[in-house]
């Protein structure tokens, strides 16, 4: 958007560069293998967390620094960013996402609140931000979905076998399962192949580059001579002087701390964990930075059927439905009963695990092994719904600098404190008796139900954090405007899911472009 | 860093009882290229391909990692193979699988390895002539073929 206006944009990035070539005329790398052990088990991606740790702890009551050091909801630090790793599920939110506090209402101990950009004004940005990725969808199939103005610029690719067997199931007990929309190719599509169906898509790099992952519209702007990238650097401040920001401080591997002015704008783009530590790293004091840390509450309810799935092929989600997302008369009786006043699930991705290490790992060793191995009840048989619930908004799940942590650099890393609220918890009780009564009319013989975070772990493992830069109307009670400009320094943007106000039951990625297309044509002067 | 001859036979005994086969399928090679990434360069941490024999090269951040974490490792092997004793290879079955309990740790630890190399990409020294693989049935590294449709909508 920057560079077809014109600019110049110098882009960096503290991780590595595995995606494209940095010069002229920047073709696609061949890094990205199916190789479980470099990208599961190895960091490939990065971070490595004995590089940039960060640190975790439930509550900020009493005295503890932290409860955990380590990974902690890491995105990929790699040219690309979470695009690389992710699937491609890429949803809209729904009109109503936009403005909860003004349907649904308050609700204690939360900061609901309605988004200073309603649907219908994103809408066109949404539809931009599908083509210039490359989206495959079927506009007709989701019931719940909102208004739009125009098709998918792709049909969605094939079902995965284990995913009809679950969506077949789901639409007899009353649901509404449907394509998911996927930032992969059914075709070519902007000189991208289409995807080749080979399974290693969820946490891997896409060895033929058919993911929508950044590299479609960083390959655009590369081509134009205005962008320079710079991998392997690191910002560690952005540089305000009189309530304009000036550059960054970055460094590479030799620690040497060097400036790089900005005549324009400087744009932060980090992730909703780095993004605030980094504006914290730069001396911004708006109380509400970090503040209103979400991450999705997940509820896994997988069984065991009786067939072969071979879950290892294909574009590892391919069905998702919507039906919990809506508040109907059972999920309000469900609140009342919490003590709430409503409650709302999250989009549910039909899904099981594919890789034999990750299984093999779960196993007991010893004379039995093969034969588990061989008979495989989770890569082969095992599957399920990850429903990726709404997290409401706290003012105390945070993102602050870690007073005793630091990353090989001896930069303070970003601590991360966070309890669910009630709602969470009631939410994804209610909806996974639908979920279990499902999976059990596909077949499966034994169900089981599991949560993150509870079950799985003290910290959520969702990958979608946002909402530690809220954006409003209000200087008093956001920290960045309507277009994402720090209130207090208007050319420093926040282009990230950090804005976010609410985290609806969606994921993040194709809402933070459409908000991101639209910040930058403001920028640019274009809108 | 590697293994003496006498930690060697200690690892291939009990990769044997931990995962039947996976000795024949090359895990305590995969074991000792892991603790000896470093030998070669750039080091045996991700394959260019998963059946190739090249590596990435590391940053300078991300040797520090690697070195403290298979250093890590090897300090451990150092130290906790011989808790399960010198004469472990030449002990019965039932011997070797009653020390094995009895050091949870270390045996967590060498299960992960004999996993990974079991069913990990052949680049790394394991799952040799993808022995691992086809004992379960996995078909592994598809591309550039991968699967056609009806593979994957189909039973």
């Amino acid at each position: 958007m920057l560079t077809a206006a014109g600019w110049s944009v110098c882009i960096f990035e503290r991780g590595r560069n595995h995606l494209i070539d940095l010069d002229d005329p920047h073709r696609l790398l061949d890094h990205f293998t199916n190789d479980e052990l470099k990208f599961t088990e190895r960091h490939f991606l990065g971070p490595d967390p004995l590089v940039e740790p960060r640190t975790f702890r439930r509550s900020a009551d009493g005295d503890v620094d932290h409860e955990h050091v380590g990974e902690v909801n890491d995105l990929p630090a790699t040219v690309g960013g979470g695009g690389v790793h992710a699937d491609g599920k890429v949803p809209r939110f729904r009109e109503d996402d936009f403005r909860l506090r003004s349907l649904l209402g308050p609700i204690d101990g939360a900061s609901v609140d309605d988004w200073p950009v309603s649907y219908d004004e994103l809408e066109p940005w949404y539809t931009a931000a599908e083509i210039g990725v490359g989206v495959a969808g079927d506009a007709a199939a989701n019931p719940f979905a909102s208004w739009r103005s125009g098709p998918y610029p792709m049909p969605p690719g094939p079902p995965m076998y284990a995913s009809t067997i679950t969506a077949s199931a789901c639409e007899r007990v009353g649901l509404h399962p449907y394509a998911a929309p996927t930032a992969a190719n059914s075709m070519p599509y902007g000189g991208r192949p289409a995807c080749i169906n080979c399974g290693f898509c969820a946490f891997y790099g896409c060895p033929v580059h058919a993911k929508g992952d950044p590299v479609a519209m960083l390959q655009r702007s590369l081509l134009t001579g205005r962008c320079e990238l710079r991998p392997d650097s690191f910002v560690s401040r952005v540089v305000v002087r009189d309530g304009v920001a000036v550059g960054v401080e970055w460094q590479s591997f030799d620690g040497v701390v060097r400036f790089e002015g900005a005549t324009r704008a400087v744009v932060v783009a980090g992730g909703a964990m780095e993004t605030p530590r980094l504006l914290l790293l730069s001396g911004l004091d708006h109380p509400l930075i970090g503040r209103h840390l979400m991450c999705h509450f997940q509820t896994f309810v997988m069984g065991s059927l009786a067939q072969r799935l071979h879950a290892h092929r294909g574009r590892a989600v391919t069905h998702v439905h919507d039906d919990h997302v809506v508040v109907d008369a059972d999920a309000r009786a469900a609140a009342k009963s919490a003590g709430l006043p409503w409650l709302r699930g999250g989009m549910v991705e039909h899904a099981g695990p594919a890789h034999p290490i990750q299984e093999a790992k779960l196993y007991p060793w010893g004379a039995a092994h093969v034969a588990a191995m061989r008979d495989s009840a989770m890569r082969e048989r095992m599957w399920g719904f990850c429903m990726q619930g709404e997290d409401l908004p706290q003012t105390s799940n945070r993102i602050d600098l870690s007073p005793s942590v630091r990353d090989i650099r001896g930069v303070p890393v970003a601590r991360v404190t966070y309890s669910p609220h009630v709602h969470e918890q009631a939410a994804s009780a209610h909806h996974s008796v639908l979920l279990d009564r499902a999976l059990r009319e596909a077949g499966a013989e034994w169900t089981v139900t599991a949560t993150a975070p509870g079950d799985i772990s003290a910290w959520p493992v969702s990958k979608h954090v946002m909402g530690t830069a809220r954006m409003g109307s209000d200087p008093s009670t956001s920290v960045v405007d309507p277009l994402q400009r720090v209130w207090s320094v208007p050319n420093l943007v926040v282009a990230d899911s950090s804005v976010f106000v609410t985290s609806a039951g969606y994921g993040p990625t194709l809402t933070l472009v459409a908000l991101a297309l639209r910040a930058a044509a403001a920028l640019a002067g274009s809108a | 860093m590697s293994l003496s001859p006498l930690h060697r036979s200690i690892v291939t005994a009990a990769c044997g009882r931990l995962i039947p086969g996976s000795v024949a399928a090359g895990v305590v090679d995969y074991i000792e290229g892991l603790l000896g990434a470093f030998d070669v360069s750039p080091p045996r941490v991700w394959a260019v391909t998963p059946r190739g024999s090249a590596f990435h090269e590391l940053s300078p951040f991300e040797e520090v990692a690697w070195r403290r974490r298979i250093g890590d490792w090897q300090a451990r092997y150092d130290a906790e193979l011989p808790l399960l004793g010198d004469d472990f290879a030449a002990a019965s079955d039932d011997e070797q699988d009653a020390r094995l309990r009895a050091q949870p740790a270390l045996t967590s630890l060498l299960y992960e390895h004999a996993c990974e190399g079991m069913y990990g990409a052949p680049a790394y020294g394991g799952n040799r002539d993808l022995v691992g693989w086809r004992t379960i049935g996995f078909e592994g590294d598809v591309a550039p073929r991968g699967y056609s449709d009806d593979e994957v909508a189909l039973p």
